[in-house]
């Protein structure tokens, strides 16, 4: 096969035994790679029902068809797939750097780990060689310290590692997995996926040559994509980054603050990427064969946090900073610092930091029960020390490390209202109150909460639609979105390049048969795109999620927006979201309680999946 | 024989250099038609997230590979000042590769003779540096070299003073 590896590396962590299969190449043609391939393999080699935290819960690790190529931003990812301890539904993530490549060098489209090692190990991929060795002196100790320890002892500087930390050690449901430092497979928790299983870290060296079928056209098409990656479709992620957003939000008044109190920060000036680019951006690097580099090293030379080092991205600093309240930009990378140092998902992490806040605010959780924090917003020493806590579930983290939802039902007494989350994962930096498509996106995204899973809000903000009205027409346009952004999450690509596809699918079918040789119309890859969102969906529902997940954070539905300005008492009503889920299920060609049709799984080609239907279609007739 | 002052040879800039490696896909596929950075002769190291640069030949005067070598199967052109490799008499024992302060020469992995950077001599000119999307290659001589790195400390030194006429211009 040409960009495929062609096979598939199972591990039994239980017995230490592996073994590697052929890829199915019908699976390939049909999911592509990435988290196509990754959930329907899950599919297979998982029983319904199954506990995240079993043994039984496969844990996914999946490159796609242009790993390892010299293709810009598409020769590096990889995505994380299993049963998610946060939403209980698919657990899904990507991150790029240089790990997926390195594993398509070892020979592997995916690696399959099941069960669960006696003591904590570390799995260690040299080529064909598969060895699982002794990671207790690695416990405790962050991603980054693990990949240098790692390197160390097995001498071999070019070796490649995910890992996780402390947080996913213990388990932690917002830990996330991290590979080259600072990068992270974020969300739904699948850290602690890979801590149930004692499983420390990834470490992965290949050597084997990537040959695509065509090379000649193929590198006459990276040449044309140089050039589209050094025009305007990247520079946002080239100047100033997806901080840029900081001001773009505020002023739509569309930037959730003080955990969804408000909709604009006064402060919002303070943590401007403008600012962020001017004081602390040290370096802008770039991951392996990417044409644009996007990642913006920050480093803090003065003050309290003094020697913090990290990367920085919109949708953390948005949490770690207005949604807390905080002002300060230093503190704020120092959050994002300890997130990756305990391998938390920073998003979550400053979610629940907020949430913390509005308890302490509310009278609901005392300054005893906060462990002495004066949790007031704004505080950004209080949001450093609940990170802290939350990385080490000590005290009060070991609640909060459970995630908003778990953490607002322990602790009762309404704080239940103010977890932010759908489907159990936290909100990210869209206030979805005033952005009505992107509303209808998160609430049907089928890993919860994400801008991730259709961009849609880019129809809101950049005023393609009305935003504050919800009506007919935007199931359409949430579909189509996601049906290109599962795509580029199974090719792998980047996100940050999607603008470089000019004609979308014809440029990525285009690039599909160029690298494996398999010819692939747009049409067709169109319809994998919808079958790989039909795929998920199906794991939700063999899960047990359904319509009565599909559904938005209290405060979006309850609390109307106080701030003056173009969004002043903007919300959603259970009637709108009723709408605009009626209006998404038809244009999905679901049933009204949102399961996939078995004539809709025909036409997708998905026959060997209307099991997971068949008595829930009956049951709704 | 070219002197010393007029040889070219593949210099990274560390303020440009992102650590990308788009110079070791591009380095394999030309000299071994497949994308595998571990047959790169230019190789990017990064420390720390901050520190990036790619590394290969620096065509050295009187370069201690060749000296190191046991089976003469080194030879630096008199013309070029390009190492050659005489893969009939190397053997892979890696004195070499030990010599080199670079890590620029290597062991292939498959032909079990050792490789350098040859500036792309069938291609005409270094593919690495057409390729590079952040021109951080230059193939240059040591004295343009001394040149850039002078106006770099320059500017850096005044570098409110080059905004203004820069805004001015």
């Amino acid at each position: 096969m040409y960009g495929y590896a062609g096979r598939v590396l199972h591990i039994d962590l239980t017995t230490g035994k592996t073994n590697v299969e052929p890829l199915n190449e019908e699976y390939a043609k049909k999911y592509i790679g990435g988290i196509g391939l990754g959930m329907r393999l899950w599919l297979d080699y998982s029983k319904p029902g199954v506990e995240p935290f079993s043994p039984e819960n496969p844990l996914i690790v999946a490159t796609g068809p242009i790993s390892g190529t010299v293709w810009p931003t598409g020769g590096n990812g990889h995505a994380f797939v299993s049963k998610s301890p946060q939403s209980y539904g698919v657990g899904e993530s990507k991150a790029h750097g240089s790990f997926g490549t390195e594993l398509k060098r070892a020979g592997y489209d995916a690696v399959i780990f099941k069960g669960k090692a006696e003591k904590p190990v570390y799995v260690w991929i040299d080529d064909d060689s598969v060895q699982l060795l002794d990671a207790s002196h690695l416990m405790g100790k962050s991603p980054a310290d693990t990949e240098d320890a790692i390197r160390e002892e097995l001498g071999d500087y070019y070796i490649r590692v995910a890992a996780i930390g402390l947080a996913g050690e213990k388990l932690s449901r917002i830990a996330c997995i991290i590979n080259d430092k600072t990068r992270a497979a974020g969300r739904t928790g699948l850290g602690a996926v890979m801590g149930s299983k004692n499983l420390k870290a990834i470490a992965v060296r290949g050597t084997r040559d990537i040959v695509v079928a065509k090379p000649d056209e193929f590198m006459e098409y990276v040449k044309e994509f140089h050039e589209r990656m050094k025009g305007p479709a990247t520079q946002k992620y080239r100047t100033l980054g997806t901080p840029e957003n900081v001001l773009v939000h505020n002023a739509l008044n569309c930037m959730p603050t003080r955990n969804y109190n408000n909709a604009s920060f006064e402060g919002a000036e303070k943590v401007s990427g403008e600012n962020l680019n001017e004081r602390f951006v040290a370096k802008i690097i770039g991951c392996s064969s990417c044409a644009m580099r996007c990642e913006h090293m920050c480093v803090v030379a003065e003050g309290p946090y003094k020697n913090t080092m990290t990367r920085m991205e919109y949708e953390t600093l948005w949490a770690l900073g207005p949604y807390c309240g905080v002002d300060r930009l230093d503190a704020i990378i120092k959050g994002m610092e300890l997130s990756n140092y305990y391998g938390i998902d920073a998003i979550s992490a400053g979610v629940i930091a907020g949430f913390a806040m509005d308890c302490y605010e509310k009278g609901i959780l005392t300054q005893k029960e906060l462990d002495g924090i004066d949790a007031r917003f704004g505080n950004h020493e209080a949001m450093v020390q609940l990170v802290e806590k939350i990385g080490k579930r000590e005290g009060i983290g070991d609640i909060l490390a459970e995630g908003a939802k778990n953490a607002g039902e322990k602790i009762g007494r309404g704080a239940e209202k103010l977890a932010q989350h759908i489907k159990g994962v936290e909100v990210t930096g869209y206030d979805l109150r005033c952005l009505k498509t992107a509303a209808l996106g998160f609430a049907v995204s089928f890993r919860g909460a994400d801008h991730n899973r259709h961009g849609a809000y880019a129809f809101d903000v950049k005023g393609k639609v009305n935003r504050l009205v919800a009506e007919k027409g935007r199931g359409k346009m949430v579909r189509g979105m996601e049906d290109s952004y599962t795509l580029i999450d199974s090719f792998i690509v980047c996100k940050f390049s999607r603008g470089t596809y000019y004609k979308e699918l014809d440029d990525m079918a285009k690039l599909y048969s160029l690298v494996t040789g398999f010819e692939m119309t747009p049409d067709e890859l169109k319809l994998a795109g919808e079958r790989i969102n039909n795929v998920g969906r199906l794991f939700n529902i063999r899960e047990g999620l359904g319509r009565k997940d599909d559904t938005l954070p209290y405060k979006v539905m309850h609390l109307p927006i106080p701030d003056e300005g173009p969004s002043k008492g903007a919300y959603v009503t259970q009637a709108e979201l009723d709408l605009l889920l009626d209006d998404y299920y038809e244009a999905r060609g679901w049933t009204k309680e949102g399961v996939p049709t078995v004539e809709k799984l025909k036409e997708l080609g998905m026959d060997d999946l209307i099991y997971i239907v068949e008595k829930k279609t009956d049951a709704e007739e | 024989m070219v002197k010393i002052h007029e040889r070219k040879f593949v210099s990274s800039d560390p303020d440009k250099c992102v650590g990308c490696q788009v110079c070791e896909y591009i380095c394999s596929l030309t000299k071994d038609k497949a994308f595998n950075p571990l047959k790169s002769r230019i190789r990017v190291v990064r420390i720390n997230q901050l520190v990036n640069l790619a590394v290969t030949c620096r065509l050295c005067e009187d370069p201690p590979c060749v000296a190191a070598c046991p089976r003469d199967a080194l030879t630096q052109s008199e013309e070029t000042g390009l190492i050659n490799v005489d893969e009939d008499k190397c053997n892979g024992c890696g004195w070499c590769i030990e010599a080199c302060d670079y890590g620029a020469i290597m062991l292939h992995p498959e032909n079990k003779v050792v490789y350098v950077c040859d500036l792309c001599k069938d291609q005409g000119e270094p593919q690495c540096v057409k390729w590079c999307p952040e021109e951080a290659l230059d193939l240059v001589t040591s004295d343009v070299l001394a040149q850039k790195a002078r106006i770099t400390a320059v500017k850096k030194l005044f570098q409110q003073a080059v905004k203004e006429a820069s805004k001015s211009s």
